[in-house]
């Protein structure tokens, strides 16, 4: 055979452009459930949930295309990784079920159960995150694998250093949320919001700092890649930025900025992701498997593209049409007749 | 006892995918009523059909929400517990699934949003295409969805490579042999499944005397649609089985409770095959049809399950009783339009209230159905989860302990027996609520809810910008 194209850089940054579509679309959302029971009052729990109403289920189909991206493109990845995380997997998916119904049928309760439909949001949206960070803690950490299979235990994620991204995620998904209110909200729950950004920021920042000091002792190809001459000149601009952004951030909620303050979280998000794809670049399965061996084959990866290169844009371009549908702030029901 | 992780993952695969079937079996079907529906009111501009268009986008609003959440469990599954399927037959599986993600998702769950809450922010003939765009997105959804499926009872299009699937050629991959009848044949049930509930609900209310006018252009609309559709999918399942015949005479074998070849095979009405003794006993025959049925001629060959080895047989009792209720459900559904018709003819179609009874009772007719012939098909395929390439056993993750899975088959189980009467209970609230007058029509669909989105909320006026 003759060499074929390579089609996997193409099918990386797409695999990585639609898990962090979903990380930050779900993510405020998530963030906003996450938020939600210490909202001040039930009519702020109200008017928090239908700011995310008419868009949760479209952010939520981002992990189902990761999901099958990763299936489709980079299959041995995927029949490596997901049954080394079939508790964590388990544990989200049966999450976002509560968390999903509580959508439609919170505002279908009596008054007197509403309590519930409240209490399945609020608990799917932090289990879900938790789950999910438990997931990024256990990639990172890699897992064991013998020829094309997971040989570990069925509880090798939960590690200490899974604990603290499991945590890390929470303050963080908290953050877009808050900030997400901050643009999408006014008076009382605005300010609300804004408080609860300004002290998430701060532990935002603490945990990015947590998760980055312990990553390079996960792995000592970590190390090399972060503090080895000129890496470690190189890659400076990385945390500086960061650093950077979130005292940006900060300064944006003092001047009672509406919209940069989410654009500033999702700056910090960006930031982190790019510190992860740099520590971890070329493996899909840390350490053990790069990109080019995970990869599906060529003819696969090709019929696959050319519909994606088309259907990508699109549901970019239509995604952005139903943001732009529902923009605005929301308000209690009073203006409608 | 050991227990065994196959055996296990299978019992949660059918768990989820039974109750997730549910969905698409009625939400397929309704997008394609409610995107009718607003055509119809984009042209006649008969308040009528915007009412009823209302009314079941509030049914299909939670119904799509728990088909959602219930989809995402899917494709994990493939991960999770058949990961050596996922490593050995993704090359061709993963771009079908990949496209459904795509084409179909992407569509429903972003034109949901305008269908759900945009009545007042998008011009009417941009509401319509949004629903006309969701209607699309449930049938791409099934189409990508059955390919692959087909793909795995009746493979076509590829070669194997170091023990992998590759695929050669892509209009074989999809088109298989099977795709098209089964493709007709599942659509079509979904079709009919809500039809018999839109009816059902018509009935509901007609016997109370409720929304009298819009029961009864539903009732009368949707018999319309299943009197040439339920026919219809009689010859279509015809078609399908002769299909199987032809690519999987094992799974025809077991559903007929056939043990030995023969010529002028009789139709086994009922009995019990007997997998051990290698028998279908009690059985009670009508000679010579089976090999009519099948071949269409009286002496033509019916080949026996005792032509396969034991471990290549598809479990026959199941297979015999669940292919017998889906066809069973079929005939009565038959009897049912047929009834339709007969009382249109003398106009005594809306106020034959025993008739209207029997609508009610029929709204599950479809569900069952589903669900068995779901059961033919994809037990009919064992042992092999792709037929004759890859048994269900080497298809199962290794790393799998039995523990694990009876932990998540117990999650699952009791999840959905929460959430399905929970999210029920609601549905039957918004069905008997019925219809309702314009007034409380003119608010998005999600309208029950005490704060909306502002835009939604002022209508159309568009609000300056901070």
């Amino acid at each position: 055979m003759t060499a074929p194209l390579d089609f996997v850089p193409l099918w990386t940054l797409i695999l990585g452009f639609g898990v962090f579509m979903y990380v930050l679309m779900d993510g405020f959302d998530l963030g906003v459930g996450i938020l939600f029971r210490h909202a001040p009052g039930d009519a702020a729990r109200d008017l928090i949930m239908n700011s995310v109403a008419p868009i949760w289920d479209g952010n939520e189909t981002w992990l189902v295309l990761g999901g099958l991206a990763l299936l489709a493109a980079f299959p041995l990845a995927f029949a490596i990784i997901l049954p080394a995380l079939y508790f964590p997997i388990l544990i989200m998916v049966v999450a976002l079920i509560f968390r999903g119904i509580a959508f439609e049928l919170r505002f279908k309760a009596a008054p007197s159960s509403r309590h519930r439909w409240d209490a399945a949001f609020h608990y799917g949206s932090l289990v879900a995150t938790l789950a999910q960070g438990f997931v990024l803690g256990a990639f990172v950490q890699g897992f064991r694998v013998e020829g094309r299979f997971f040989v570990g235990g069925s509880f090798d994620w939960l590690r200490p250093f899974s604990v603290l991204t499991a945590i890390s995620l929470v303050l963080g998904y908290g953050l877009l949320g808050a900030t997400w209110l901050i643009m999408k909200t006014e008076g009382t729950l605005q300010d609300w919001a804004r408080a609860r950004a300004r002290r998430l920021l701060i532990w935002v920042l603490i945990s990015i700092g947590a998760v980055s000091l312990w990553t390079p002792f996960l792995e000592p190809r970590i190390m090399e890649r972060w503090f080895s001459w000129p890496n470690v000149v190189l890659l400076s601009p990385v945390p500086i930025v960061t650093l950077w952004l979130a005292l940006w951030v900060w300064r944006a909620i003092d001047r009672r900025a509406e919209f940069l303050p989410f654009l500033g979280a999702i700056a910090l998000f960006t930031m982190g992701y790019v510190g992860l794809a740099i520590s971890l670049w070329p493996n899909i399965v840390p350490h053990v498997i790069n990109l080019w061996d995970a990869a599906a084959a060529p003819r696969s990866q090709a019929f696959l593209l050319v519909g994606t290169l088309f259907l990508l844009p699109v549901i970019v371009g239509y995604t952005a049409w139903s943001y732009w549908v529902f923009r605005g702030k929301v308000r209690a029901g009073g203006g409608y007749h | 006892m050991t227990l065994d992780p196959v055996i296990l993952s299978r019992l949660q695969f059918f768990w989820v995918v039974s109750f997730h079937i549910l969905l698409p079996a009625f939400t397929v079907g309704l997008a394609c009523y409610i995107a009718v529906l607003e055509g119809l009111y984009l042209k006649t501009k008969d308040r009528t059909y915007f009412l009823i268009s209302v009314f079941w986008t509030k049914i299909f609003a939670v119904s799509f929400g728990l088909g959602v959440v219930t989809g995402i469990v899917m494709p994990f599954q493939f991960g999770t517990n058949w990961s050596r399927f996922s490593d050995t037959a993704s090359n061709v599986i993963g771009p079908l699934m990949a496209y459904e993600g795509l084409t179909a998702f992407f569509l429903e769950a972003s034109f949901l949003g305008i269908l759900l809450f945009g009545r007042k922010l998008v011009p009417p003939w941009a509401h319509c295409f949004a629903a006309v765009m969701v209607a699309v997105g449930t049938l791409f959804s099934s189409f990508w969805i059955l390919a692959a499926n087909s793909w795995m009872q009746t493979p076509a299009g590829y070669e194997m490579v170091d023990g992998r699937f590759h695929a050669l050629d892509w209009m074989e991959v999809i088109f298989n042999p099977s795709f098209p009848y089964r493709l007709s044949h599942v659509v079509t049930a979904f079709l009919v499944t809500t039809g018999f509930v839109v009816i059902g609900v018509a009935a509901y209310h007609l016997r109370r005397g409720r929304a009298v006018e819009e029961c009864r252009r539903m009732l009368s609309m949707t018999l319309w649609l299943l009197t040439a559709l339920v026919p219809l999918q009689l010859i279509l399942g015809d078609m399908h089985g002769l299909n199987t015949f032809h690519h999987q005479p094992a799974k025809i074998a077991a559903m007929e409770g056939h043990w030995e070849t023969q010529a002028g095979a009789p139709f086994i009405v009922v009995g019990w095959p007997d997998q051990q003794a290698e028998v279908t006993r009690w059985a009670v025959e009508i000679p010579y049809l089976g090999s009519l049925i099948l071949t269409h001629e009286l002496n033509g060959t019916v080949r026996g399950l005792k032509e396969w080895a034991h471990d290549d047989r598809p479990p026959a009792a199941i297979l015999f009783w669940s292919f017998r209720i889906m066809v069973g459900i079929g005939l009565l559904m038959l009897l049912v339009v047929t009834t339709a018709t007969w009382l249109r003819w003398n106009g005594r179609l809306y106020d034959s209230a025993w008739f209207l009874r029997i609508c009610e009772a029929c709204i599950p007719l479809g569900f069952a159905a589903v669900i068995a012939g779901w059961i033919t098909t994809e037990v009919g395929r064992q042992p092999w989860v792709i037929y004759h390439l890859l048994r269900t056993a080497d298809a199962v993750t290794p790393s799998l302990s039995g523990g694990d899975v009876v932990v998540s088959l117990a999650v699952y189980v009791v999840v959905y027996l929460v959430v399905y009467p929970v999210t029920l209970y609601y549905l039957f609230a918004i069905v008997r609520a019925g219809p309702v007058g314009e007034e409380e029509a003119a608010s998005p669909i999600e309208g029950l809810q005490r704060s909306l989105p502002a835009r939604a909320a002022a209508g159309a006026v568009v609000e300056p910008r901070p």
